[in-house]
């Protein structure tokens, strides 16, 4: 089996509310200097054919509309 | 009238939904795990949230055996409607042009909206799921619910008259693009929209609006 991690984030132009909502939390914490916080989405699975993963991933674990995807070998740690 | 109404584990509005269909008509309910539709002659997929909205709403009712077999009867003209957590589900599906995004202000939004009847331009069905009225007053409850698509698909939309319903000026609870709260796609078979018609029926409950929209889509089954 292959590790693997997929990293998942909202696209580049639509709006994130999260990231926003934590961006505005930072300063009363005293994070000052912090900015475009984007909040995405990490999965992490064993796979027997890795070569799937692309297909997996637009299918169900991405929205390629709307959101955009890295997979990630944690092979041989 | 056969109307079915397709139940997911996590779906909470079949039972409205069921109600609303059987003021036009017999309605039955469709587990998820079922592989055929019977012979109904249109299907709501109901709001809630199915398989527990887990990755994103619809995200995991769209592969569910009903769901593959609304898109066969979809495919074949049959007209369906998807309300609030159904319109997630037909979009992620690929039924319908867009997304649902986390609404712009984070929060969970409950409140009744009016809502302005979009005309239809053109397609095989020019007035396809119309209501009668100019503008309807439905609430609409959901923490998903801003509509979003690119914007050279919004322009498409547009133009292929496939806006069916926008919030009225200043009502838009969720920041949805061009205040769009539910679009059909191109054939004109299919409708989702995020406020609940099936939840103003009865005017013990405020508005009974909501009965334009079953009546609208029960009469495309009739012409179907």
């Amino acid at each position: 089996m292959a590790k693997a991690r997929v990293l998942i984030r909202p696209k580049e132009g639509i709006l994130d509310p999260q990231g926003k909502a934590v961006e505005r939390a930072l300063p009363a914490l005293g994070f000052e200097g912090v900015e475009h916080v984007r909040v995405g989405r990490m999965v992490e699975l064993e796979a027997e054919d890795p070569a799937r993963l692309p297909e997996l991933c637009e299918q169900l674990l991405a929205n390629p509309l709307i959101e955009d995807f890295e997979i990630e070998s944690i092979d041989g740690a | 009238m056969l109307w079915g109404v397709v139940q997911f584990p996590g779906s909470c509005d079949e039972r409205d939904a069921l109600h609303a269909c059987e003021l036009s008509g017999e309605a039955r309910l469709i587990w998820h795990e079922e592989r055929g539709l019977g012979e109904v002659d249109a299907v709501v997929i109901p709001g809630g949230f199915s398989y527990g909205d887990y990755l994103r709403a619809g995200a995991i009712a769209r592969f569910s055996p009903a769901m593959e077999a609304v898109a066969e009867f979809a495919a074949a003209g049959g007209p369906v409607l998807g309300i609030c957590n159904g319109f997630q589900v037909l979009c992620e599906a690929g039924l319908l042009p867009g997304a649902l995004l986390v609404n712009e202000s984070t929060r969970f939004i409950c409140r009744q909206v009016d809502l302005v009847v979009e005309a239809s331009g053109s397609g095989k069905r020019p007035k396809s799921f119309n209501a009668p009225s100019e503008r309807l007053s439905i609430p609409a409850k959901h923490g998903e619910g801003r509509y979003w698509a690119p914007e050279e698909m919004l322009e498409a939309i547009e133009a292929n008259g496939q806006v069916a319903y926008r919030y009225a000026p200043g009502q838009n609870p969720n920041g949805s693009a061009r205040d769009i709260a539910g679009v059909r796609n191109e054939a004109g078979n299919v409708l989702g929209l995020m406020p609940h018609p099936e939840h103003a029926v009865d005017a013990m409950t405020g508005s009974t609006d909501g009965l334009e929209v079953f009546e609208a889509v029960a009469a495309a089954g009739a012409r179907a």
